[in-house]
């Protein structure tokens, strides 16, 4: 989110504001200084474009220029009329819903959901068969027309914010409702109203031109750009010059309104540009003959950060070693090189990263990286496609990358789960994400994992976001694991407890470095020498009784 | 979450894809009856809104006062509110729309003769709409991922944001200058002897906006899909790009997609009100200007509530593909 209060201007919004606010201006001048020659007759009846009529006059003798330049200025004046209008009852009617009553609430919700689901132009359409036709009935058309979509935004903007803390704070401690509004839930809203302030004013722009085009909006012999471009409508084949005037003008103003308005958008959530993530040699390789070797490994951020710095370890067959650390230590981003999956935006070198038989250094193909490393990762609920069955993407290893018919890989993947003690496998194949709890998906991205047998497992605090019960069981499915194939893992968590219970090596790792190693035995006796690996288990809650 | 107590019981939740179809489509079917409920209602109350007397209006200046209160007589002026509201529900039942004046038709009569213009126009821009807008969007939107070739970004967004403030009757102004009066390919308007030929440029008039609008949709979409974990997971399992854009990236963009574009979808229906004019296209958009210029009230009550039902119909076969697209939304977890 930008600072609330302050404008990042960015090259859109520039462009929209100088497009919007030079050709406003112009119009504004213009009109005011040839607002004579708009309506003034003359004999040069459809003259051609010439010096004095720039482009050409109509079948009345007038300066198509002029009449173009005022009718733009009558359509804008209308525009911003018709914008001021819906803005400020669309906002109030849809920040007051959220202070009526539930019952209320809920059926206002109910129709203004309705009423955004019409096309505004068929609204607007009826409010002119209603109000007939002229310059004020069609701003009112218009504005009403649009005031459904502001109150919608509003309402669901104020709706959020409603389930905040300060609010309920400021609601809960007797601030009066209209300071509410006024003092917590506009100012919060500012940026996506403005955002909706300037589509109100362009999509009101384009209604009521296209009203006026039809024939219900301005009569003759008022004037706006729409009813300009239709009587130059049926001389297009004649007079194409015509119809430039009035479509330049429509076309400047709504383009500037758009681009202000996606500027705006684009200040309120600024993009930061990434590159893509590289993966080189940094020297020659040290020799090392372990299931996975990492050796001086370095992650850098684009713009030069050290994130990881001098890396090396080494998993034996079969072995689980553990990588703790705090939040920013550099763990992850260890493991994710070791993987191949370092996000964008970060380059890593090292003089030897090999996971079994694969040399990640190299350019390793998508089938050598499936039998290199597998990874299991946090589960928040989201490591799984929503739109997918959990079978459609257990298989999707197997019948990838080794081939196997749709049933052969089902038949594995229901095997698979079964060994990490998923009660009814077939059901959970016919199952969405997201109809598992936060334990069956884990271990079904375990069973996902052992399907491809890969040289080494990478486990990226796969117990951190389950609760302890559930945890304990995927620790347990993991140390089955390596004793039932002999798969090595690296193991990754900021949990020393958990480490502990089952690593039998601990790199502890801060600020990019590893700065220990321990046994699984040292660790458990508390015989550490680094004074940050003593904090670490300092850190951890033990029950008081200890054998 | 319950892990635990899921975990006591020891089996998943029970995919319910039977039942979850049932409920959805009945909430479904509630939307569409309030939104025509609703329609039911407005388009009633558009004459008795009339400011002054409805009946001299529709007569026209040059009417006579025999002639007056026959037009009242017709509109039912001279009966209470109620009665007539019963009346005209009690019509749309039977599918009388009332009658015509301006045409001297049954109103059911011109709506049946102009509705195949608009439904196939707006049917044939909204297919070339998703067609285009979506794979747009997404090569734009992958090729573009986290900050990558930020030229093309902004050339892509420069290009659509102009194209898409294009007025769709400007848009097909433009269209008529290029193709019919400079390049003479196409007719510039509905002619009887090429109906196929002179829907191209409606329909290219009333797409290219929506075209742009839904692309950029789609566009941000893809990009914030491609940040989930469940992206990361399918590049953990290797898929190649394609497998992963199709099967991962490409039906979650959609969900978000059709819900924003849901809207946009449906003003398209409104453009057909301003591109129908400028191609004389006899669709029900010309029929209902036509129709409010000649204040032939009953006739624009029937094409604004057949135009509102049409609407309604649309919201809700975009909802019924997003039911398709995306489990979730059927389970009503999207409300």
């Amino acid at each position: 989110m930008a600072e609330p209060g302050r404008l990042r201007w960015n090259p859109a919004l520039v462009a929209g504001t100088v497009v919007l606010g030079g050709t406003a201006l112009t119009i504004f001048v213009a009109s005011f200084v040839m607002g004579d020659a708009a309506e003034r007759l003359s004999a040069d009846i459809a003259h051609p474009v010439s010096g004095e009529h720039w482009l050409g006059t109509d079948y009345f003798g007038r300066d198509q220029l002029a009449r173009a330049l005022v009718g733009a200025e009558a359509s804008l004046l209308m525009a911003l009329a018709a914008t001021a209008i819906s803005m400020v009852i669309g906002v109030a009617a849809g920040a007051a819903v959220w202070t009526a009553p539930r019952r209320l609430r809920e059926f206002s919700l109910r129709i203004v959901e309705i009423t955004v689901s019409y096309p505004e132009l068929l609204v607007a359409v009826v409010l002119a068969a209603i109000l007939g036709a002229g310059r004020w009935q069609l701003v009112v058309a218009v504005a009403v027309a649009n005031i459904p979509a502001t109150a919608r935004l509003t309402a669901n903007l104020s709706g959020a914010l409603y389930q905040r803390d300060f609010v309920t704070t400021a609601r809960l401690t007797g601030v009066p409702r209209r300071a509410v509004i006024s003092r917590h839930l506009l100012p919060n809203m500012a940026e996506p109203l403005l955002i909706q302030l300037a589509a109100t004013f362009s999509t009101g722009l384009v209604a009521m031109s296209a009203l006026s085009f039809v024939g219900l909006g301005v009569q003759t012999p008022d004037f706006d750009l729409g009813r300009l471009l239709a009587d130059a409508l049926p001389s297009i084949y004649s007079r194409p010059i015509e119809v430039v005037g009035p479509t330049l003008l429509i076309l400047l103003l709504s383009v500037g309104a758009m681009l202000v308005g996606d500027g705006l958008a684009a200040a309120a959530d600024p993009r930061v540009s990434r590159g893509k993530s590289t993966t080189r040699r940094s020297g020659r390789a040290s020799g090392a003959t372990g299931q996975a070797v990492v050796a001086d490994l370095e992650v850098v951020r684009t713009d030069g950060v050290p994130l990881v710095r001098g890396v090396s370890f080494e998993i034996g067959r079969g072995e689980i070693v553990g990588l703790v650390g705090e939040s920013g230590s550099g763990k992850s981003l260890t493991a994710l090189s070791l993987a191949r999956l370092l996000p964008d935006g970060l380059s890593a070198t090292a003089s030897d990263l090999r996971a079994g038989a694969v040399d990640l250094l190299g350019r390793p193909s998508r089938r050598e990286l499936v039998d290199a490393v597998a990874m299991i990762y946090q589960d928040p609920g989201t490591t799984f496609n929503p739109a997918l069955r959990m079978g459609a993407q257990l298989t999707e290893v197997l019948r990838v990358h080794k081939g196997l018919s749709k049933r052969a890989a089902r038949a594995v993947i229901v095997d698979l789960l079964a060994k990490v003690h998923i009660p009814d496998p077939e059901r959970l194949l016919a199952a969405h994400p997201y109809e598992l709890s936060g334990g069956m998906r884990q271990r079904a991205m375990i069973a996902a994992a052992l399907a491809a047998e890969p040289a080494l497992l990478v486990a990226d605090e796969p117990t951190t976001a389950l609760d302890t019960t559930v945890a304990a069981g995927i620790l347990r499915e993991l140390a089955r694991i390596r004793d039932e194939t002999g798969t090595s893992i690296l193991f990754i968590s900021h949990d020393l407890g958990v480490v502990e219970e089952l690593c039998d090596r601990v790199l502890v790792m801060k600020d990019g470095a590893i700065v220990e190693e321990l046994t699984q035995e040292a660790l458990r006796t508390g015989d550490v020498t680094s004074p940050y690996t003593r904090m670490l288990l300092d850190a951890v809650p033990r029950l008081a009784v200890r054998s | 979450m319950t892990d635990t107590t899921e975990l006591a019981h020891g089996r998943p939740r029970r995919p319910k894809s039977g039942s979850s179809w049932t409920g959805f489509a009945l909430r479904r079917f509630g939307g569409l009856v309030g939104t025509v409920l609703i329609a039911v209602v407005v388009t009633f109350v558009i004459v008795p809104l009339i400011p002054g007397d409805p009946a001299v209006s529709a007569a026209g200046p040059d009417a006579t006062v025999d002639q007056i209160n026959r037009v009242r007589a017709e509109l039912g002026l001279d009966r209470p509110l109620v009665d007539r509201f019963l009346d005209y529900v009690g019509g749309l039942l039977h599918g009388d729309l009332g009658h015509s004046f301006s045409l001297n038709a049954p109103v059911s009569e011109v709506v049946l003769r102009r509705l195949p213009f608009t439904a196939g126009l707006s049917f044939l821009a909204l297919l070339v709409v998703l067609a285009v807008a979506v794979p747009l969007g997404m090569a734009i939107g992958a090729a573009t991922r986290g900050g990558r070739r930020r030229r093309l970004d902004s050339t892509f967004n420069y290009v659509t944001a102009v194209v898409a403030a294009i007025p769709p009757y400007v848009m097909a102004t433009l269209l008529v200058l290029l193709f019919a009066v400079t390049l003479e390919l196409l007719p510039p308007a509905y002619t009887r002897s090429q109906p196929g030929l002179s829907l191209l440029l409606p329909a290219f008039a009333l797409s290219l906006p929506s075209i742009c609008l839904i692309a950029r949709v789609v566009r941000r979409e893809t990009a914030v899909v491609l940040e989930q974990d469940f992206v990361r997971t399918a590049r953990g399992w290797r898929l190649s790009g394609l497998r992963t854009a199709t099967r991962y990236v490409l039906p979650n963009v959609l969900t978000s997609t059709l819900t924003l574009s849901g809207i946009i979808l449906v003003a398209m229906l409104g453009g057909a009100i301003s591109v129908e004019t400028v191609f004389g296209w006899p669709g029900l958009g010309l029929g209902v200007v036509n129709a409010v210029a000649t204040k032939d009230y009953p006739l624009v009550q029937g094409i604004v509530l057949v135009l509102a039902v049409l609407s309604a119909l649309m919201t809700m076969a975009v909802d019924i593909l997003l039911g398709i697209v995306d489990p979730r939304v059927r389970g009503g977890q999207h409300g």
